[in-house]
């Protein structure tokens, strides 16, 4: 597995680290109740298919990278910076309600 | 049918035609009192207890390929009784107990081998956290023994002793661990459930779970509608894509777990050997292959094969620990998907849907707990409550904070 880091370029796979599911990039606000906390930190959808998760280029240059990439095939659709995305407020809001 | 010596050497006089298939293969009734989803070790085990312990009959299992067909018919075989944790230490304790009884209780030979298993360590301080690890296992009414590097030489000769990047101090001995044929344990759970008329039904996939006010009512599956007043959920990998049919979220991600393979050779590793140091364990099954692993991929994934980067160091590992294996041919590997908890440590418990309950997060550990595992849930669903070896597995404890974190690591989804 490669994944292509969007400073340095593609990489072999052991230079990320694998942090989880990008849902950790949206931290529910500090009075915000147990279960969006519960569902931040532990329930995950897991999908087998499309997921988007958090990598950290470890072993180049330290950025934070959301990968979008497929859990059955290993094939990496997309990344980006997980600095300066857009819609990280908005998507916060969206998954408290789902909760 | 029972099997038996006498038996074996008759059918072979005979040409062996007198053997008959070990189950049957019923078409799916319309309804039954309860469903297990997922024909696995765990799921045919519970099977078997709700059967044989708590008289309960009309059951069906549901398969979605064939039985045994999932990671118990693809793991390393190890059973061990070796946890520090209360809450964890009781359950494996009983697991282990049901090992030593199981070929008796199934007339099935499911290959139990206690033949001893080593956890190295290679510094003064893991050597304390084994030491304690040991008392712990006494206590609880295992067995344990702290081996010296002479120890473990005597045990273990062709380690290499001289390397030093991880030097060898000694060893944790667990002479009751050992390994067992894992697909003879999930015929042998099939056998003795169906011969106490549990219908095992393969090629039947559960599409959807039917839940009417809050109840559970059946499953809707490829096989057509089937009514249950009771649903077991026990798809281990899976967890994640049943429970949302029933609307549910689980504290689960699935990752990948290689091991690997040799070509068969004449016996040369007598115990299972852990390298922890080195995220490497090796047995040698009675095929005569090594069959070894390491640590997890470390990415959530369904693609059952892993990535070359663990391949290499898994064969690092090795070659760092006995190097007398390097001339071994590998014939294959694998991956499978382990259901992992933030904590490492499974779940058996109720959910918010009334009749519907959770056997999952076997992590990378589920083999040896299979007699338990079917033991606890079975007594779940036959009595509403949970058994008392099995009652810290709650699929609510991320929430509540009371958690099992075995290897003392944290309770994130990354860290085990």
């Amino acid at each position: 597995m490669r994944i292509t880091c969007p400073l340095c370029g593609e990489r072999d796979r052991r230079e990320f680290y694998y942090y989880g599911d990008a849902v950790y990039a949206d931290r529910p606000a500090a009075d915000a109740a147990p279960e969006a906390w519960d569902d931040y930190l532990h329930l995950r959808d897991n999908p087998a298919g499309e997921t988007r998760d958090l990598w950290y280029h470890e072993m180049g240059c330290a950025a934070w990278i959301e990968v979008t990439r497929n859990t059955v095939t290993h094939e990496i659709l997309a990344t980006r910076l997980v600095a300066g995305r857009e819609g990280k407020k908005a998507a916060a809001k969206g998954r408290g309600k789902k909760a | 049918m029972r099997y038996s010596g006498l038996r074996v050497f008759t059918e072979g006089l005979f040409g062996n035609k007198g053997w008959k298939p070990a189950w049957r293969d019923p078409e799916p009734k319309r309804e039954y009192d309860t469903i297990i989803i997922g024909g696995g070790g765990h799921g045919l085990s519970t099977a078997y207890y709700l059967a044989k312990n708590h008289g309960l009959t009309n059951i069906a299992v549901l398969e979605k390929g064939y039985l045994g067909g999932g990671n118990v018919g693809r793991n390393t075989t190890i059973v061990r009784a070796n946890y520090f944790l209360p809450g964890n230490q009781e359950f494996y304790s009983h697991s282990l107990k049901l090992w030593e009884g199981l070929e008796a209780e199934l007339n099935y030979n499911v290959m139990h081998s206690q033949r001893g298993l080593i956890n190295l360590f290679h510094s003064d301080g893991q050597r304390d956290a084994f030491a304690r690890r040991g008392n712990a296992m006494i206590n609880q009414g295992d067995d344990a023994e702290l081996l010296d590097r002479e120890g473990v030489r005597r045990h273990l000769p062709y380690l290499d002793f001289e390397q030093t990047r991880f030097p060898i101090y000694g060893g944790l001995l667990h002479r009751r661990g050992g390994t067992a044929r894992h697909d003879a344990v999930a015929w042998g759970y099939a056998r003795g459930a169906d011969q106490r008329g549990v219908d095992l039904i393969q090629n039947c996939e559960v599409t959807g779970i039917d839940i009417k006010d809050g109840r559970v009512t059946g499953v809707q599956t490829t096989r057509g509608a089937i009514k249950a007043k009771k649903v077991g959920i026990i798809v281990a990998g899976r967890s994640g894509q049943v429970a949302a049919m029933a609307g549910m979220r689980l504290p689960i991600e699935s990752h990948i777990l290689q091991a690997f393979v040799t070509e068969g050779l004449k016996p040369v590793i007598d115990h299972v050997v852990s390298f922890g140091m080195g995220h490497f364990y090796i047995s040698q099954s009675d095929k005569g292959g090594l069959v070894f692993g390491g640590d997890l991929d470390f990415y959530a994934s369904y693609a059952a094969r892993g990535n070359l980067p663990m391949v290499e160091h898994v064969m690092e590992a090795g070659m760092t620990l006995m190097p007398m294996i390097g001339k071994a041919k590998v014939l294959r590997s694998w991956g499978g998907i382990m259901d992992m908890t933030p904590d490492g440590s499974p779940i058996i418990d109720k959910t918010d849907v009334g009749g519907l309950y959770i056997d999952c997060g076997w992590n990378y550990g589920g083999f040896k707990a299979v007699p338990a595992s079917g033991w606890c849930m079975a007594h779940l669903m036959a009595t509403g409550e949970s058994h008392e070896v099995a009652r810290r597995y709650r699929l609510d404890r991320f929430a509540t904070g009371r958690l099992l974190d075995e290897e003392g690591t944290g309770s994130q989804h990354n860290l085990h």
